[in-house]
């Protein structure tokens, strides 16, 4: 196993360096001069031509990617010019205010989408495979943005029951100690049952329209799954041999049909991860998604470097996790490994 | 734990957050909630320091209301009855005295002004943060040098509470110059203590830290998401301000900031698209101000060096295709004020901005350009997305218009990353654009937008000596009091800029400023921002 794991950690390396390299070239190959962006409004070509020396554009191509990797291995990011704040920092708080909204919008999916994509393959052409299949398709075809907006305008706007989409909490608590940095786990370590309280009622909304969002690919893969699982030898001679529908269809016929589902699951939740950066807009949700479109939008070169980085680096480790996750689930292919 | 506990427990649970739940305020923080002000905007600043490399237009607001300036100004009342500022009247802010001498300003500072950390504020600390104003470069160097404070030995420091400015050259935008953002006056021991030899004035500590007298102090600034603001309550630079604290919460979504408003929870917010001002003063449950923009104007223009606009009758043949009153209509929703259409006889004024006597008449577009030399003219019409809001919208009418009159052109969308650049290059044959200046005076927006020197707000590459003489007469005509001169200098320039025409003026954009009824207080300044100081709740 732990070979495995170093294996794997080892043959992502090539991949990481691919990265930094292509990150550095494709954000200098942006439209825009950063110097004259943050020059100001009123600058003259002088104080353009002054923050260009500031900023270390001056430099050659190669000495400013030399620069580059030095502070790297330095764990040094950069610093943003439009947030005037050090990128590792920054990626540091906003990490897990997306981790903390994807991880809640995957766990409503799967809570919605697996027991669905189940009783669609049970009673496939049924009502249920029917309804199954509308809400899906919706949940997909609705932008997240425009779900957002809508949840906001009726639960907010009309109803007045979900709190003001202000970020990560309510503007007059103070956010918990940060411990983990996810707001949930770091209010029950405090013991600030109110901050918890707080915390959970500004996820709920942004968390269901994650979770709208990616029922289809979840359900739909745990109903195919399921299909193929139902319909093969040892569900049947489970089924001749008189076990409980219960024990056939969750114990037997799931754990099989788990292995797609849960390589359907790391792959939405790195998607999500990078792609609820409408949904963050929507809520003003400090997350890494609207901070690295924000910098693309001012060529701010370091935050987007950081960004690309950090999500690649994440990757790796998801891609790793759900390798181990399978030997754990089906030993076969740990025996293969 | 047993069943039936848990159960207890789970139902005590839910009892005691239904009680909270319903409003986002709980009534333990009604009494926080009474003394804060919660603006929501679109975005915040990425600097605290207006001295910093490339701060943006929010961040101006956080340095405003956290430093003192030697001086300030008085407000009166404007037609709509808002405070604005009044840019004849000054007010002593940290000095309690100014005398202007022939060359050079004298300022008497007050004994009891005292930085937030404790540190009294001395003459020492005013030159250092002029000189700093004048030294660091980029913006800051750029507006004290609009006044004509170029240069560190312009200011001395007489004794510990005596200032002094000496005049490079007689310019009357010099004073009020020293009353604009960028001359604050820092805790200079304190950022001193905190340079190091790559940075010297101490930039990267202000970036984060306000190290002012002022009003307000930052207490907690999250980058993008929110800046929380305390009163200073020592300030001692003008009447205790009556809100506590500010919290400046960033809403990237319009309708969400939108929707804060109109449920109560958020109490101002100025950056709603001009369709939603126009339908929150229709609904009478906010109080909107709208004041247009000093000395600021959105115009259409045009690269006179090259064909085809360099042709006086093109250039006035596109003056009269474009079709203002549906800009006005369809895009402003009337949130602006008219800069076309003036009666044909009516006089000159010795004023800016004034309305131009263009409007739309396709018919003499048309006669204009058969007589003209050009001939079938296909020409890409720029924009900066940034402001895609007000901008797009009025390419297409444009487009649209111009397309009637033969005129062909396509839409170049220009991220707000380039614009600076691509205005830079003074290459784009037609564009949109809005500029305004700080300093209310027509010859600094004249000098700034159609003198023939580098300005990167002559877009339009326009050269003209009998314009450059206008500006420069009635800039020493200013300087030396000679009010016949100058009356007829600044007619002569706005002449010259409508018949020469080498930019359209549109119309002159409001700021708007949405707020709960039971907040009071706004204030209209150059600067456009949010002057925290006056406001009120209750």
């Amino acid at each position: 196993m732990l070979t495995m794991i170093l294996k794997r950690a080892g043959m992502a390396i090539p991949s990481l360096i691919g990265v930094v390299i292509v990150t550095f070239l494709l954000t200098r190959a942006l439209p825009g001069d950063p110097a004259a962006y943050f020059a100001g409004p009123a600058a003259t070509p002088q104080a353009i031509e002054q923050v260009r020396v500031k900023l270390g554009l001056d430099k050659s191509l190669i000495a400013q990617f030399g620069n580059y990797v030095v502070d790297l291995a330095h764990g040094n990011f950069g610093t943003s010019l439009t947030t005037g704040q050090p990128v590792v920092s920054e990626l540091i708080t906003r990490l897990p205010a997306s981790a903390e909204l994807t991880l809640l919008g995957l766990l409503v999916s799967i809570i919605i989408a697996v027991p669905l994509g189940i009783l669609a393959a049970t009673k496939p052409n049924s009502l249920i495979d029917h309804a199954c299949r509308i809400a899906t398709t919706l949940g997909v075809s609705l932008p997240v943005f425009f779900t957002g907006l809508i949840l906001v305008y009726v639960f907010y706007y009309q109803l007045g029951w979900a709190p003001a989409p202000l970020g990560r909490i309510d503007v007059f608590f103070d956010p918990p100690p940060a411990y983990t940095g996810f707001y949930l786990i770091d209010s029950l370590i405090a013991g600030q049952p109110e901050t918890f309280m707080a915390a959970l009622k500004q996820l709920i909304l942004p968390a269901l329209t994650l979770g709208i969002f990616s029922l289809a690919p979840i359900a739909r893969m745990t109903r195919a799954s399921m299909l193929a699982v139902l319909s093969s030898d040892f569900v049947r001679t489970a089924r001749a041999s008189g076990l409980a529908s219960y024990t056939v269809i969750v114990t037997y016929a799931f754990r099989n049909a788990m292995l797609p589902v849960i390589t359907t699951l790391g792959m939405v939740f790195s998607f999500l991860l990078g792609a609820n950066v409408l949904v963050e807009k929507v809520f003003a949700w400090p997350g890494i998604g609207s901070y690295a479109v924000e910098a693309l939008l001012a060529s701010d070169f370091a935050p987007v470097q950081g960004f690309v980085l950090t999500m690649a680096v994440m990757y790796v480790a998801l891609n790793l996790l759900i390798d181990v996750l399978y030997g754990v689930i089906d030993p076969r292919v740990r025996l293969e490994a | 734990m047993k069943r039936r506990d848990f159960l207890k427990s789970v139902t005590a649970l839910t009892a005691a957050s239904a009680v909270s739940a319903p409003a986002v305020w709980s009534p333990a923080k009604a009494q926080s909630r009474q003394e804060t002000l919660l603006i929501v905007s679109e975005s915040g600043p990425n600097n605290l320091d207006i001295h910093g490399v490339g701060t943006n237009v929010p961040g101006y607001e956080a340095s405003w209301n956290c430093y003192d300036r030697l001086i300030s100004h008085e407000m009166k009342t404007d037609a709509n009855g808002t405070p604005y500022y009044d840019k004849n009247k000054f007010k002593p802010e940290l000095a309690e005295d100014m005398n202007i001498g022939d060359m050079s300003v004298t300022f008497k500072l007050r004994k009891d002004a005292v930085f937030q950390d404790g540190t009294p504020v001395t003459a020492n600390d005013v030159k250092w943060s002029l000189d700093r104003a004048v030294t660091v470069g980029g913006f800051p160097t750029f507006q004290m040098s609009a006044g004509s404070l170029t240069k560190p030995e312009q200011f001395a420091v007489v004794d510990d509470h005596t200032f002094r400015v000496d005049f490079l050259k007689k310019d009357r935008l010099t004073v009020p110059d020293l009353a604009v953002i960028v001359p604050c006056v820092i805790n200079s021991q304190l950022v001193k203590s905190k340079a190091t030899e790559q940075d010297p004035w101490g930039l990267e500590y202000t970036k984060l830290n306000t190290a002012g007298s002022g009003a307000y102090k930052v207490t907690n600034w999250t980058a993008g998401s929110q800046v929380v603001f305390e009163r200073n309550d020592n300030w001692k630079g003008g009447p205790l301000p009556k809100v506590k604290r500010v919290i400046w919460r960033m809403v990237p979504d319009a309708g969400n900031r939108r929707a804060l408003l109109e449920r109560g929870d958020a109490d101002v917010s100025y950056d709603l698209p001009n369709k939603d001002f126009a339908e929150l003063k229709t609904n009478s449950k906010l109080a909107i101000v709208s004041t247009p923009y000093s000395n600021g104007i959105q115009y259409l223009g045009m690269n006179v060096q090259n064909p085809p606009f360099n042709d006086l009758k093109v250039r006035q043949a596109i003056a009269y295709a474009i079709p203002y009153q549906k800009i006005m209509d369809a895009v402003m929703y009337g949130l602006a004020k008219p800069m076309f259409g003036a009666p044909a006889d009516a006089p000159i004024e010795v004023a800016w901005p004034q309305p131009h006597k263009f409007n739309t008449d396709l018919d003499k577009a048309k006669q204009l350009l058969a007589s003209s030399g050009a001939s079938s003219i296909n020409v890409p019409l720029s924009f900066d997305l940034g402001f895609a809001g007000v901008n797009e919208p009025i390419a297409v009418l444009i487009q649209e218009s111009l397309a009637q009159i033969g005129v062909t052109t396509t839409i170049n969308k220009v991220p707000g990353a380039n614009w600076r650049t691509e205005l830079n290059k003074k290459t784009m044959p037609l564009f949109e654009n809005v500029f305004s200046g700080w300093l209310d005076y027509p010859e600094y927006f004249f000098y700034w937008c159609y003198h023939s020197g580098k300005s990167i707000f002559n877009t339009m590459d326009y050269q003209s000596p009998a314009m450059d003489a206008f500006i420069d007469g009635a800039r020493t005509a200013a300087a030396n009091g000679d009010t016949a001169a100058y009356d007829k200098d600044v007619k002569g320039m706005v002449d010259l800029a409508f018949t020469d025409i080498p930019r359209i003026p549109l119309y002159q954009p409001y700021v708007n400023v949405a707020m709960q009824k039971n907040i009071s207080g706004y204030e209209y300044w150059f600067h456009r921002r949010l002057d925290y100081r006056a406001f009120a709740k209750g």
